[in-house]
């Protein structure tokens, strides 16, 4: 979606402003935000692409005037209602009104210590040979869909080349919908800063996309 | 965002009183998540690995052939680092690491992102502008060397490699670790000087 989430090369925010000694959290709010967040996703039946695209599909002006972890706490609201794990009678009152639904038990501190340290790969087998190979000159697709996507709007119609290639991975485009991870060749691809943005650009900047095989296609030498 | 909403801690609090009581999460586990990225889960690991990277050739090998498993090799491993990518700064070609489309972060070798990681500021102007970033972080690079962004659009995660400053021949490889920052491993910065 093309969404304000999407703020690669975007004017107007300012100078970056590093906070010196800066602490990992800054209230307490913000530690049980990020820990409800990771507790419970693994037993709300949805994944990390469908947060994502949550997160991304609030409001712009809501996103935009929202602190980080702000953002997560009304994501994980609107995942709640949307699963049914949470009616919005209840968020509000903060009070159990409906009883959770079966089989939707806590996870435990070993379960939690096991899950972090396993992580959640998302590499997954591809039974169709790789479209691309290093070297290769590709165009990133001008695609504009509502729903979730991960490639920029800065590298869509752009041209660069096939740097890395990564291997099959969950397409998120199809996960975040809960339509199947439908695994597909991922790539990074290199475009040139005046490729992107221009030929009064800086030449010596390039930026490398990471992009699955259906945002490409392939430049004819 | 409405006028009637209550202000964020409580509506966090409320929020996971209800999800206690409906026993979805338990308190335990939420205070061990708190616990391992506030006091387990740093920089300090992705420091290792590069100290470590400095002074191990073979290592170093390691790391930019598969960077998961070589961080793995000093505890570094799990989740938002399944897939890591090791890049090496050199003098020519400098490396910087930003998410445009949200906050995609190593976390197993620099634990949580810091805010301005996460800011629209640096996700908009990283990859339109990075020696502007640079710029905004205090440091000046020659305009021979050439930045290199990457932009973790996938589930791939990047730890930049920065340049060992000189002075440091005969440091051992825990004095080596001191001088590498979280931000000269995310590219926004170099390595301290001794």
């Amino acid at each position: 979606m093309n969404g304000v989430h999407d703020m690669g090369g975007m004017h107007g925010f300012g100078p970056v402003i590093p906070e010196p000694h800066e602490p990992v959290f800054h209230a307490d709010w913000e530690r049980r935000v990020l820990a409800l967040n990771l507790a419970i996703g693994r037993i709300g039946g949805w994944n990390i692409d469908r947060s994502r695209h949550t997160r991304e599909s609030l409001p712009p002006a809501t996103y935009l005037a929202s602190s980080y972890y702000e953002i997560w706490l009304r994501g994980l609201e609107n995942l709640l209602v949307k699963h049914g794990l949470v009616g919005t009678e209840e968020l509000a009152s903060g009070k159990m009104i409906h009883l959770p639904p079966p089989g939707k038990t806590a996870i435990t501190v070993d379960q939690i210590v096991e899950g972090l340290r396993k992580g959640g790969p998302c590499d997954r087998d591809v039974h169709t040979p790789a479209m691309f190979e290093v070297g290769q000159m590709v165009r990133a697709k001008n695609i504009n869909p509502s729903g979730h996507t991960r490639l920029p709007r800065y590298a869509r119609g752009k041209i660069g080349e096939i740097e890395l290639v990564h291997g099959g991975f969950v397409f998120p485009d199809t996960n975040a919908n809960l339509e199947g991870e439908h695994p597909q060749w991922c790539y990074t691809v290199r475009f040139t800063g005046t490729e992107l943005w221009g030929p009064d650009s800086d030449p010596t900047t390039s930026v490398s996309v990471d992009c699955f095989e259906t945002y490409l296609e392939p430049v004819p030498y | 965002m409405s006028e009637t909403e209550l202000p964020i801690a409580l509506r966090v609090e409320a929020l996971e009183s209800l999800l206690i009581e409906k026993g979805y999460v338990d308190p335990a586990t939420l205070d061990k998540i708190i616990d391992t990225y506030e006091n387990e889960v740093g920089p300090q690991l992705g420091a290792a690995v590069v100290a470590k990277a400095w002074v191990d050739p073979a290592y170093r090998d390691r790391l930019l052939a598969d960077a998961t498993t070589a961080a793995a090799e000093v505890g570094a491993e799990g989740r938002q680092g399944e897939h890591l990518v090791a890049v090496e700064a050199t003098p020519d070609q400098h490396h910087m690491v930003v998410c445009t489309l949200c906050s995609c972060y190593p976390w197993t070798v620099l634990g949580l992102p810091p805010n301005w990681y996460k800011s629209p500021a640096y996700r908009a102007k990283a990859v339109r502008d990075p020696r502007g970033v640079l710029e905004d972080f205090g440091v000046t690079l020659p305009n021979t060397t050439s930045i290199r962004v990457w932009d973790s659009s996938a589930e791939i995660r990047y730890l930049v490699i920065p340049m060992r400053p000189e002075g440091t021949e005969g440091m051992s490889e825990a004095q080596l670790a001191k001088l590498v920052t979280r931000d000269s491993m995310i590219g926004t910065g170099l390595a301290l000087r001794p």
